[in-house]
């Protein structure tokens, strides 16, 4: 059967073809060893025409590179990731967070008094006080509730089992021979990491828009700077708010991964990154470490809150920008130097 | 750059010249493990092109590093190896989509079905079309036997059939190069009968099959050639039949006399000569075995059967590394 489509390839026709498409595949890896290939080859002179026409009907020809194959491998990782059962109870237990927080301000002021005004003194989540005016501000709360530890907990997570926990099962060996490229692989998996980010953020926000509307008034809003905005325009900074807070995340998922690279454990890599998510929010705490503090990567997470100012203040949102870069750039790039060399022996 | 490539290429022949008739060529292939264990040492190995190879060695003897390094997964510490013609792991992207393999057992996606375990595998191969991605991954699941469990969720699976699915995930495209490790592990009789009718087929199809065993009766019959291994050096490799040829045969007959047939055959000159009840063997000399015959007959021995027996693989495993190969490895 195999014999027959092999067959089916017009030989002379196809050495160009081939060759390009070899080329072009060999030249993707990378330049050293296309440059390799040429040397082997001016090394063989006189090399037979036959041994060509069978490296060309043996399939080269027959399988071109797909342009859009990155995009499948990340399509493919992102259901993989999604249809474990993890993933879902997490994003089950962030969308549970805004209706536990709902049910228990409506509770708290079914008396016609405002949250946190009683008692502790507002003590709670940002926000918390005003989300009896507006059931848009119960965004904001969950926000700011899940941001310091669950959401970065569940993005620990996923980021920490990308690498290491196929390759405790044993599918990474048989990725890499598929061959799905180191490279594109640990791309497609910070793709995903980073998808999971968005999602993650969105389940808290959509959860408490949902829950927010249906348990408490919705309509015009007070920004921090005691302006009026329109709801329409209170939705778009929700909106920016749940991004701000999705960028936040970004370097937490590169730390992730790049531990996740370290270990053959994917329990190892969870643990160890939620743990060193958890030592900097503690090191963020402790006022005698200001020096270093400006350089954790959770230290300007609740700038997102400046988007409610009028006029939006930018500094510490465009800072926390720039330290996720700075993250990602060099756990990125550690992740990188460290899966492409790899031995693989799980 | 690239326009040299190609006209080189078309005009000679991608494969240097030592690769034209063998599909696996490695020189001095060493990898030493950073405890310092030398895995593999100077490893010198050429599995011919359409040769069914069985690849042999007990446990730790370096048989699946040296997979493991043809696979491109681990780097080696010198050495260089060249898979279709192309040095690994430098151009796993042009050599691994001609090639299936089944390293150290079948791995999957628990969680996923069978088939679900396959599309995800297919969607990490930059050469397959997604178009006919099912297709491919339907007649893959036929060949080893799965379609009716394909729908089963992975976790649920016997080893056998893990096995079965980690064979058609080495099948999803026609491969130049099949690299099977102990491919029949946890096979019923039945399973490890379908296996190798599977082999001889794709070895009928012009795959090489590069198989690596602890079976060596499963080697011997679906092997061509073979290559042994001991503590990470290679102790021989080549045809089966010049290997079980190195291995004489041994000179069986079997009589009521066997005393006497011990005595006539010794002054035959028949050495190293064993009574077992009947039966009494030995190393025949290089003479006309009709004459030895004809000895026995000749001095009242009344022969009931005489023969040579064909030597094993086994045989020359033990003649090779003077000890058993009481191995699962």
């Amino acid at each position: 059967m195999w014999r027959a489509e092999a067959k089916a390839v017009p030989v002379k026709a196809a050495p160009g073809e081939a060759a390009s498409v070899e080329a072009a595949s060999v030249e993707a890896e990378s330049g050293e060893a296309a440059s390799v290939e040429a040397a082997s080859v001016e090394a063989a002179p006189g090399q037979a025409a036959p041994v060509e026409a069978a490296w060309v009907a043996g399939g080269a020809i027959g399988r071109p590179v797909s342009r859009l194959w990155t995009l499948g491998l990340f399509r493919s990782e992102l259901t993989i990731t999604l249809r474990r059962w993890r993933t879902l109870a997490l994003l089950g237990v962030l969308a549970a967070v805004p209706v536990l927080v709902g049910i228990a301000v409506k509770i708290e002021t079914g008396d016609g008094s405002t949250a946190g005004q009683r008692g502790d003194g507002g003590a709670g989540p940002a926000f918390m006080a005003q989300i009896t005016n507006n059931g848009l501000f119960l965004v904001f709360t969950a926000l700011a509730a899940t941001l310091p530890f669950l959401l970065p907990m569940a993005v620990g997570v996923v980021a920490g089992d990308a690498v290491a926990g196929e390759a405790n099962s044993g599918t990474l060996r048989y990725l890499l021979v598929a061959p799905a490229g180191r490279t594109r692989l640990l791309l497609a998996k910070y793709a995903t990491t980073v998808t999971f980010c968005l999602l993650a953020t969105l389940v808290v926000a959509v959860s408490a828009l949902a829950v927010g509307a249906l348990l408490f008034p919705l309509g015009d809003l007070t920004t921090i700077s005691g302006t009026r905005i329109s709801l329409a325009d209170g939705l778009v900074r929700a909106l920016f708010i749940a991004l701000a807070v999705t960028a936040s995340l970004l370097g937490v998922a590169a730390l992730g991964l790049f531990v996740s690279t370290l270990t053959n454990s994917g329990i190892a890599a969870m643990a160890t990154t939620v743990g060193l998510l958890t030592t900097v929010q503690i090191l963020d705490q402790i006022p005698q470490l200001h020096a270093i503090q400006p350089y954790l990567f959770s230290h300007y997470w609740l700038s997102f809150a400046d988007l409610m100012r009028e006029p939006v203040y930018w500094v510490e949102l465009q800072k926390n920008l720039g330290l996720q870069a700075v993250y990602v750039a060099v756990f990125g790039s550690a992740a990188w130097a460290r899966f492409t060399t790899k031995d693989v022996t799980a | 750059m690239d326009d040299d490539d190609e006209s080189a290429e078309a005009a000679l022949g991608a494969p240097g010249p030592a690769d034209v008739d063998t599909v696996i060529h490695t020189h001095a292939l060493t990898k030493r493990y950073r405890g310092g264990q030398l895995a593999v040492d100077g490893l010198d190995l050429a599995v011919p092109a359409g040769s069914v190879f069985g690849f042999l060695g007990p446990n730790g003897s370096g048989k699946t590093t040296t997979i493991r390094m043809l696979m491109g997964l681990i780097e080696p510490t010198s050495g260089t190896a060249r898979v279709l013609g192309h040095p690994m792991p430098r151009a796993s992207r042009a050599v691994l989509p001609h090639v299936g393999a089944l390293i150290e057992g079948p791995a999957l996606y628990g969680f996923l079905s069978g088939r679900d375990n396959l599309l995800r595998y297919d969607a990490a191969d930059p050469t397959a079309d997604p178009r006919t991605r099912r297709a491919r991954v339907a007649s893959a699941l036929e060949r080893v036997g799965m379609t009716a469990a394909a729908g089963k969720k992975a976790k649920a699976y016997s080893l056998g059939m893990k096995q079965r699915l980690g064979l058609a995930a080495a099948l999803l495209q026609p491969r130049r190069l099949l690299v099977l490790d102990e491919p029949t592990n946890g096979l019923d009789p039945q399973g490890m009968r379908e296996i190798r009718v599977l082999v001889r087929e794709l070895a009928a199809e012009g795959t090489t099959v590069f198989l690596s065993s602890h079976l060596l009766d499963e080697i011997e019959q679906v092997c061509t050639h073979a290559a042994v291994m001991a503590r990470g050096r290679l102790l021989t490799q080549g045809p089966v039949s010049d290997l079980a040829a190195r291995a004489r045969g041994r000179l069986v007959v079997t009589t009521p006399d066997a005393a006497d047939a011990a005595r006539v055959l010794k002054e035959q000159g028949v050495a190293d000569v064993v009574v077992t009840e009947d039966r009494v063997t030995g190393e025949p000399a290089d003479r006309e075995l009709a004459e030895l015959n004809e000895a026995l007959v000749a001095a009242g021995v009344r022969v009931r059967g005489f023969g040579v027996e064909r030597a094993s693989l086994e045989d020359a495993f033990v003649a090779l590394t003077g000890e058993g190969f009481d191995v699962a490895g």
